[in-house]
């Protein structure tokens, strides 16, 4: 957020610098089970983004101090490959991802009935291959496919997208320049049905005006997106040639 | 049911179910609404709406005939990998062999497979698991391969059709778990033939008239 | 963790005691829903520090220490100052912090009071380069927890603005001129909220963190602007509630803010 640039991020027809629409999402393609060894698992493209989530489990949790006596614990973690970004990242957990496996892991316990696995843990990997902004709503977007996919009980589908500002504009969905030269980003994510909200983070500069503005264009976009989720989740067990 | 191929309703974890019936299994309400608990089938039963998972781990059953192996020994009991959400114990009582404290290992070792049944679970999801009943044993040989456990169903099939009919037509001998595990013994040709039919039933058994397929399947002999 | 669910276990009898008085508009300490606990702040605390603040919050108490040092800037950044944040949750503070490297509640603790100081533009990093793109300043915030009664993230946010609007770029010390004040441009000012059944309160103290089943941290600067939200926990607000919790954070954060830029001028004067 917020580095200088002379870059125009939005031309004079309104237009973004990969031609969208404030109010448009990048392609979306999604895919479930497509690890073999894991009890679920989806992969995600979300413009740049390439990212692939797995879950294994519930079973007991080892050890035996991270058990809850009551509820399954989520424990989500979200790592970047090394060469998933310009400069090579080092490997393993910086400060950044330490801090998003924990909000991801209690976004996700948030839809799970946990109570039906009491002492056990459901671990939930998210792994950016290849990033391009907004790699934590794509990653939950992704999981809760993957959670869907090894038959965790749950309440909703969590679907995860972000929108900010950019040269002073409300934007849904922000790129790899705009989020190094926006002016502020609001990855949320939400529970389609309900509507309520299971992750939300903020950084920059907006008013309350703007930053209500952002978060009305998520909600509308995470209908598109969950209907997406759907589509790839019953596609998995209805070929094709099935549907009549 | 004359359409070979007719897909029963899918649904996924939030998705409203609007099939008359009380809430069953899988089946969660709120403000008087039904919404399925999982990625699963929709299915009515003697006035019930239920969800049958497509996916997911196996939840023990009491009476449920399991495959397990064995993960550590204990000097009264065997710690056994069901492949649940937890382990079960395994007393020396439950076993069909007198044996003496500390003399587990001399019966049953880590890494051993045995068939055995699901003796008690309690709401700590808690499992107690025997072996003492008729047919309940080691298996030794053979080979293990493992499905979903919400497909044990499929690949049985009524009444234990569909897994009599693989078995004839390989000769093989075959134990099916409740809990997903398969143990397959028999020639290596005929154990490959096994697979490849539970492997098929395994990715289509949501599908109406699955039997005929494998029925073409195994005749075809491959 | 086991810690964190035993104290769980212990507060399920208080959680029916919380709603009702809920019921009745009022918490277990007799404040209303907006209301903050009693603040103090006390400025310069630690005087080899550049700039230090101890904030007591009801019975929460931290201290943040500001170290201001010539360091390389980043390649990327040439022109301008640095900042970093650290947090440790040292043991003497709760029976629940463990001693070792910072567990993932440190680090985002951190990360939250960085990300409203950094994103509201709050230190004038520009002005803090000694040498374009060889030396700059470096402005150290390290955060002591040392009473742990709830509520880590305002009480530090809010000692780290009031340190860091004290601090002293030691200049002289490395023969770089004069001292000068670290120049602050903005007092962004966190405000957390906690969702205990229906309700919402502000700035919970311990028993009210101990049974919230969502948190909400909003950072709010002087001109009214948004700069930085947080929710935690495994619970969910509705959009709504989002909604009017920005709102009442950013009434109690100008009242907070009040306080920080009081005391410093009584300092100056």
């Amino acid at each position: 957020m917020g580095m200088k640039t002379d870059m125009r991020l939005i031309d004079d027809n309104g237009l973004r610098i990969d031609g969208r629409l404030p109010n448009q999402l990048r392609p979306i393609k999604m895919q479930v089970g497509v690890l073999k060894r894991a009890d679920g698992s989806a992969y995600i493209e979300w413009g740049g983004n390439k990212i692939i989530t797995a879950v294994y489990g519930p079973h007991e949790a080892y050890p035996k101090h991270m058990q809850d006596p009551n509820r399954a614990v989520v424990r989500a973690r979200y790592n970047m490959a090394s060469f998933s970004v310009d400069e090579r990242k080092r490997p393993g957990p910086d400060r950044r991802s330490v801090e998003l496996s924990k909000v991801i892991s209690e976004a996700l316990t948030s839809v799970i009935f946990g109570d039906k696995f009491p002492r056990t843990s459901i671990e939930v990997y998210i792994e950016v291959l290849q990033a391009d902004a907004g790699t934590r709503v794509a990653g939950i977007t992704a999981a809760s496919l993957a959670l869907a996919d090894a038959g965790i009980p749950m309440r909703d589908i969590i679907v995860g997208c972000a929108a900010g500002k950019v040269d002073g504009v409300v934007v849904l969905d922000l790129n790899k320049e705009e989020d190094n030269y926006g002016e502020a980003d609001v990855p949320m994510a939400i529970l389609p049905r309900t509507g309520e909200i299971a992750l939300l983070q903020m950084d920059g500069n907006m008013t309350y005006e703007e930053l209500t503005a952002a978060m009305d264009m998520i909600t509308e976009a995470a209908k598109k997106i969950h209907q997406m989720q759907v589509d790839t989740l019953k596609s998995k067990y209805r070929g094709d040639e099935d549907v009549e | 049911m004359d359409e070979k191929k007719k897909v029963r309703e899918i649904v996924v974890p939030g998705e409203e179910i609007k099939q008359e019936g009380k809430p069953g299994r899988g089946v969660f309400v709120e403000n008087g609404k039904m919404y399925s608990e999982y990625l699963g089938i929709v299915e009515q039963r003697s006035g019930y709406v239920n969800v049958i998972p497509l996916s997911g781990c196996y939840i023990p059953k009491r009476g449920d005939k399991i495959i397990g192996k064995i993960v550590d020994l204990a000097p009264m009991n065997w710690v056994v990998d069901i492949n649940a959400p937890y382990y079960a114990p395994l007393h020396v009582n439950d076993v069909p062999w007198r044996v003496e404290m500390g003399d587990t290992g001399r019966y049953l070792s880590i890494g051993d497979v045995i068939l055995a049944k699901v003796s008690n679970v309690n709401e700590l999801g808690q499992v107690w698991i025997t072996m003492k009943e008729q047919g309940l044993r080691k298996l030794e040989g053979g080979h293990i391969i493992k499905i979903s456990p919400t497909k044990v169903p499929r690949v049985i099939g009524k009444s234990g059709s569909m897994i009599q009919m693989i078995k004839e037509y390989t000769n093989c001998k075959i134990y099916v778990g409740q809990n997903g595990v398969i143990w397959i013994a028999g020639s290596p040709d005929d154990i490959i033939r096994v697979i490849k039919a539970i492997r098929i039933i395994e990715s289509e058994a949501h599908i109406y008239g699955l039997t005929d397929k494998i029925k073409e399947f195994l005749e075809r002999g491959e | 963790m086991s810690n964190k669910f035993s104290e769980g276990v212990v507060a399920e009898s208080k959680r029916d005691y919380i709603k009702k008085l809920a019921l009745k508009g009022t918490r277990i300490d007799g404040r209303n829903f907006d209301e903050v606990r009693p603040l103090k702040i006390t400025m310069g605390f630690v005087t080899r520090a550049e700039g230090s603040a101890l904030v007591e919050l009801g019975d929460t108490r931290v201290l943040v220490g500001v170290k201001i040092e010539p360091g390389q800037p980043f390649p990327d950044t040439p022109n301008m100052g640095i900042m970093t944040t650290n947090a440790e949750l040292v043991p003497l503070a709760s029976p629940t912090f463990e001693p070792g490297p910072p567990g993932e509640e440190a680090v985002e603790l951190a990360r939250v009071v960085d990300r409203g100081i950094r994103e509201s533009h709050a230190i004038d990093l520009e002005k803090l380069v000694i040498e374009e793109g060889e030396k700059v300043w470096v402005v150290f915030i390290d955060i002591h927890i040392l009473d742990y009664n709830g509520n880590l993230f305002d009480a530090c946010g809010i000692g780290a603005i009031a340190a860091l609007n004290n601090a002293i770029v030691p200049a002289s010390r490395y023969n770089l001129g004069d001292d000068f004040k670290l120049p602050v441009l903005h007092y962004p000012v966190p405000v957390t909220f906690a969702k205990i059944g229906e309700w919402i309160v502000a700035d919970p103290n311990l028993d009210e963190e101990s049974i919230a089943s969502a948190r909400l941290t909003v950072t709010t600067n002087e001109e009214g602007m948004i700069n930085a939200m947080q929710k935690g926990l495994r619970g969910t607000f509705t959009y709504d509630e989002v909604k009017k919790v920005i709102n009442r954070s950013l009434n109690i954060g100008q009242q907070i803010r009040k306080n920080i830029l009081g005391d410093t001028d009584d300092e100056k004067n």
